[in-house]
C-alpha cells in the first residue's frame, strides 16, 4: 500500500518531465511565434561607432563605462558581453579590410538558456523576445552553460540578489510601439527592427541583388534551430567570431531523448526491481526449505544412530549384567562345591 | 570518549590542529563568500559560470556517494547477505555525502535562500537540472530515513528505530530508482552543450554514461573506505564486520571488474557514435587515453586480478585508482574538456580560496563521519539490536 503510494509520487514526477515539451521529443518543429520580431545586422553597413553600445547604456539605465564610447580604441581587443555591458561591436581583421560585428543575446526560437533553467525564468516572448524573470531565478548559471552564444552574464559580486543580465530586446519599448535602443540610434542602418519574416526577405533580396558583396548564408536563420537576431555579411561567419559548427538542432531537442527516458525508469525500474527482490526471496525460500529438509533428515539420521548406539549401549549392558550373574552364580556353585568336598572329607579324618 | 584516560593536550594531534585550521579558514571564506559575493571568493566568470564548487563538490560528491543505493541494492534486492554489515557504513557515507553536496551547493548559488524553488513554486521540468535537484532531494530523504536507525538505536528508541528499519526493502527500491535517475542526469546536464564540451567527451550517452560509472564508484568507495577503517577503526568494528570484510571487498571488486569493463566498452561506442576518432591523434586524445585506458581499463583489470587471486590489497589499490578515475572523469566533462575552444587566457583555474572552501567542506564531512563511525553502532552492532537487522 505505502509502497504504491510512493512509487505512484515518483511516477507523477517523471509524467510531470515527460508532458513537458522538451520531453516530447523531435516530432514537432517550432519555427517561432507568427508575427514575432527580430533585428537583422548587416556586417557590410557596420562602421564600429559604438553608436548601440551607447544607446543600451542610457536605455537600459547601465552604469557609466570606463572607457567613454566615442573611444573607439577598445576595438581593438575582443570584448564579450557583460553585467553592465548587453552589447558590445568587436572588429575583425578580414583580408587586411576591418569588419565588425555586434553582439548581443540572439533570441532563440527555441533558446538554450530557457530550456536548462530549472525554475522556468527565461520565457520565449511572442514580441519574439526572449525575457528573464529575476524574482525566480536561485543563481545556479545553468542558463550560461547551456547558451552556445555565451551570452548570458552574471552579477558575481552581488551577494544576495546577484542576477543574470542580456538583452532584453528591448521588450518594453517593442510592447510601446518603439524601436530597440540599439536600432534607433545607428547611424548607418546597419540595424534593421522588424517582423523576423520580413526580415529573411530582406536579408535574402540583399544578398540576391549583391551576391558579391554578401556570402549566401543568412545566419540566424536556421543556427540552433533560428534565432530572432539575423546577420548577413560579406565575411564568412567564422572569420568574424561567429561559430559555424553549432548546427541547426534547437537545444531543447538535445536532452528531449535521454529526459523522455524518466518515466521509462520510473514505470520500469520498481518492477524490475521487486522482481528481482522476490526472485531473491524465492531462492531464499527454497534454499531455506531444503535446508529444513536437509536438517530434518540430519536429526533423524542422528537420532536413528543415537537410538542404535543406546540399543547397542544397553544390550552390552544386558550382557554384560547377564555375564556378572553368570559369574557369580558359578563362583557360588564352585565355592559351594569346593565346601560340599571338604565337608565329606572332614568326617573321615574324625573315623 | 573516557574522561579519565584524555587528558586535554591529547586532542591536540596534529591530525586536529590541521583540521581545526582548516575549519577556522573555512568560516572565515564562508563569511567573505556569503557578504561580498561568489565573485569575492572565485575564478568564475561569464565564460566559465561552473567551476570546482559544480565539478568536484556536486560532480564527484555524487558520484562517490553511490556505495549507498549499490551496496543496499546488492543486500537486499539482491539476496547478497553476507555483505550485510557494509550496509550501514555505506549508508552513512552517502547520507553524509549528500547533505555535504547540498550544503555545498549553498555556496555555488547565487541565491541560495531559493534553493527550494524549482521543487515548489516555479518547477522547470524541461532542465536535466531540475531532475537532479529533485531527485537529489527526494534521496536525501531516503538516506536519511535509511541512516536514522543507527541513531534510534544509539537513543535506545526501540519504536521509531522499529518503524524506521521496517521500510527498508521500500527505500532501497526508492534510492535505486532516484540514483538511477539523478547519477545520469548529472552527465545529462551537459548534454545541451554539444558546442563547449570537447567531441571526446560529449555524447548523447552522457547520461548513461554517469550512471553506468557511478556504479564501480560506489562499489570501489565501499571497499576504499573499508580498507581504511580496517586500519585506523579496528578497534570499533565487530566480529561480523571483521569477519565479513574480505568477503565484501573481494565480491564488490569482481561486480566493479565486471561493470567497469562494461563502461571501458561504452565509452569506445560513444567515440565511434561521434565519430571522433581523428581527435584521438591530438593532444585532447591523449589525455583521453589517460583517463580510459590508465583510469578505467587499468583498475578493471586490477579488480579482475585480485578477485580472481583473492587478494584484497589489489582490490584496495584497485579501489583508489578507481575513485580517482571518476574524480577525473567528472573533472574532465565539467572543467577541462569544458570551454576547450576558448582562448588559454578566458579558460578557467579554480582560485585558492574557492579551493580552500571546498577542502573546508570536505575536511567538515570527514570530521563529522568520523563522529559519526565512533558515537554510532555503524561499524558494529547495537547490543540491544543484535542480529536485529
Ligand atoms: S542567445 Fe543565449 S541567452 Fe539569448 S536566447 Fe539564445 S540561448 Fe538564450
Ligand atoms: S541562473 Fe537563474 S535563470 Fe539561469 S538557469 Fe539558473 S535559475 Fe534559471
Amino acid at each position: 500500500m505505502k509502497r504504491r503510494k510512493f512509487i505512484g509520487l515518483l511516477a507523477g514526477a517523471g509524467a510531470c518531465l515527460a508532458a513537458s515539451p522538451a520531453a516530447a521529443g523531435g516530432t514537432h518543429h517550432f519555427e517561432g511565434y507568427p508575427d514575432s520580431h527580430g533585428v537583422l545586422f548587416d556586417s557590410t553597413k557596420c562602421i564600429g561607432c559604438r553608436k548601440c553600445e551607447a544607446a543600451c547604456n542610457k536605455v537600459n539605465e547601465m552604469p557609466a563605462q570606463p572607457v567613454p564610447f566615442d573611444d573607439l580604441t577598445v576595438l581593438e581587443s575582443k570584448r564579450r558581453t557583460h553585467h553592465d555591458t548587453f552589447t558590445v561591436v568587436n572588429k575583425y581583421d578580414v583580408d587586411g579590410k576591418p569588419v565588425f560585428r555586434k553582439i548581443q543575446c540572439n533570441h532563440c526560437l527555441e533558446p538554450a538558456c530557457a530550456s536548462a533553467c530549472f525554475v522556468g525564468a527565461f520565457v520565449k516572448d511572442k514580441t519574439g523576445a526572449v525575457s528573464y524573470d529575476a524574482k525566480k531565478c536561485v543563481g545556479c548559471r545553468y542558463c550560461m552553460v547551456a547558451c552556445p552564444f555565451e551570452i548570458p552574464t552574471y552579477e558575481y559580486h552581488d551577494p544576495v540578489t546577484p542576477r543574470v543580465r542580456k538583452c532584453t530586446m528591448c521588450q518594453s519599448r517593442i510592447e510601446e510601439g518603439r524601436l530597440p535602443g540599439c536600432v534607433e540610434d545607428c547611424p548607418k542602418g546597419a540595424l534593421i527592427f522588424g517582423k523576423r519574416e520580413d526580415l529573411l526577405d530582406i536579408a535574402r533580396e540583399r544578398i540576391r541583388k549583391h551576391p558579391d558583396m554578401y556570402i549566401d548564408h543568412i545566419y540566424g536563420e536556421r543556427e540552433m534551430g533560428g534565432t530572432s537576431w539575423l546577420y548577413i555579411s560579406g565575411a564568412s561567419f567564422e572569420s568574424i567570431g561567429m561559430r559555424e559548427d553549432l548546427g541547426v538542432t534547437p537545444a531543447p531537442d538535445l536532452t528531449s531523448g535521454a529526459l523522455s527516458v524518466v518515466p521509462a525508469v520510473v514505470g520500469l525500474w520498481p518492477m524490475f526491481l521487486t522482481g528481482a527482490y522476490a526472485l531473491t526471496k524465492r531462492k531464499e525460500k527454497i534454499f531455506e526449505e531444503e535446508q529444513a529438509h536437509a536438517v530434518k533428515d540430519a536429526v533423524a539420521e542422528a537420532e536413528a544412530k543415537a537410538s542404535k548406539k543406546l540399543k547397542t549401549a544397553m544390550d552390552k549392558a544386558e550382557r554384560d549384567k547377564q555375564a556378572a550373574i553368570d559369574r557369580e552364580v558359578k563362583k557360588a556353585l564352585k565355592d559351594a562345591e569346593a565346601a560340599r568336598k571338604k565337608a565329606e572329607s572332614a568326617p573321615a579324618d574324625e573315623q | 570518549m573516557s574522561h579519565h584516560t584524555t587528558t586535554p593536550k591529547s586532542f591536540w594531534t596534529p591530525a586536529n590542529i590541521i583540521t581545526a585550521v582548516i575549519l577556522v579558514v573555512g568560516i572565515a571564506l564562508t563569511v567573505k563568500r556569503f557578504t561580498m559575493g561568489i565573485g569575492s571568493v572565485t575564478n568564475l566568470s561569464d565564460d566559465n559560470p561552473w567551476g570546482i564548487w559544480i565539478g568536484f563538490d556536486l560532480l564527484c560528491g555524487v558520484a562517490l556517494a553511490a556505495g549507498g543505493y549499490t551496496t543496499s541494492a546488492a543486500v537486499y534486492l539482491f539476496g547478497m547477505k553476507k555483505y550485510h554489515s557494509a550496509v550501514r557504513p555505506a549508508i552513512t557515507t552517502a547520507f553524509l555525502g549528500y547533505a555535504f553536496v547540498v550544503f555545498a551547493l549553498l555556496y555555488d548559488l547565487g541565491r541560495y535562500y531559493r534553493l527550494p524553488y524549482p521543487l515548489t513554486i516555479y518547477p522547470g521540468p524541461t532542465s536535466f537540472l531540475f531532475e537532479v535537484g529533485l531527485c537529489v532531494a527526494l534521496y536525501l530523504t531516503v538516506l536519511a530515513i535509511e541512516f536514522s536507525p543507527a541513531v534510534w538505536e544509539a537513543l535506545r528508541w526501540k519504536k521509531i528505530r522499529h518503524l524506521a528499519h521496517s521500510l527498508t526493502l521500500l527505500l532501497t527500491i526508492f534510492g535505486v530508482i532516484l540514483s538511477t535517475l539523478h547519477q545520469s542526469s548529472l552527465g545529462g546536464l551537459y548534454m545541451i552543450a554539444p558546442s563547449k564540451l570537447h567531441p571526446l567527451w560529449y555524447s548523447p550517452y552522457l547520461a548513461l554514461f554517469f550512471f553506468v560509472s557511478s556504479i564501480p564508484a560506489g562499489l570501489s568507495m565501499v571497499i576504499f573506505e573499508g580498507g581504511l577503517s580496517h586500519k585506523f577503526l579496528h578497534h570499533k568494528m565487530d566480529e561480523a564486520h571483521i569477519a565479513q570484510a574480505p568477503e565484501v571487498t573481494l565480491g564488490f571488486a569482481k561486480a566493479a571488474s565486471v561493470v567497469l569493463f562494461a563502461y571501458f566498452n561504452l565509452k569506445w561506442i560513444g567515440v565511434a557514435l561521434g565519430n571522433s576518432w581523428s581527435h584521438l591523434f591530438t593532444g585532447w586524445g591523449a589525455w583521453f587515453l589517460v583517463e580510459v585506458i590508465g583510469f578505467v581499463l587499468v583498475p578493471c583489470l586490477m579488480y579482475a586480478m585480485a578477485a580472481r587471486e583473492k587478494n584484497g590489497k589489489l582490490a584496495f589499490w584497485a579501489s583508489i585508482v578507481t575513485v580517482a578515475g571518476i574524480v577525473l572523469n567528472r573533472l574532465n566533462v565539467s572543467l577541462v574538456a569544458f570551454n576547450w575552444q576558448l582562448p588559454a587566457e578566458a579558460r578557467y583555474i579554480p582560485s585558492l580560496e574557492e579551493i580552500m572552501i571546498t577542502v573546508f567542506i570536505v575536511t567538515l564531512e570527514i570530521t563529522v563521519l568520523r563522529f559519526c563511525l565512533s558515537k554510532l553502532p555503524i561499524l558494529h552492532e547495537h547490543p540491544e539490536f543484535k542480529g536485529a537487522h
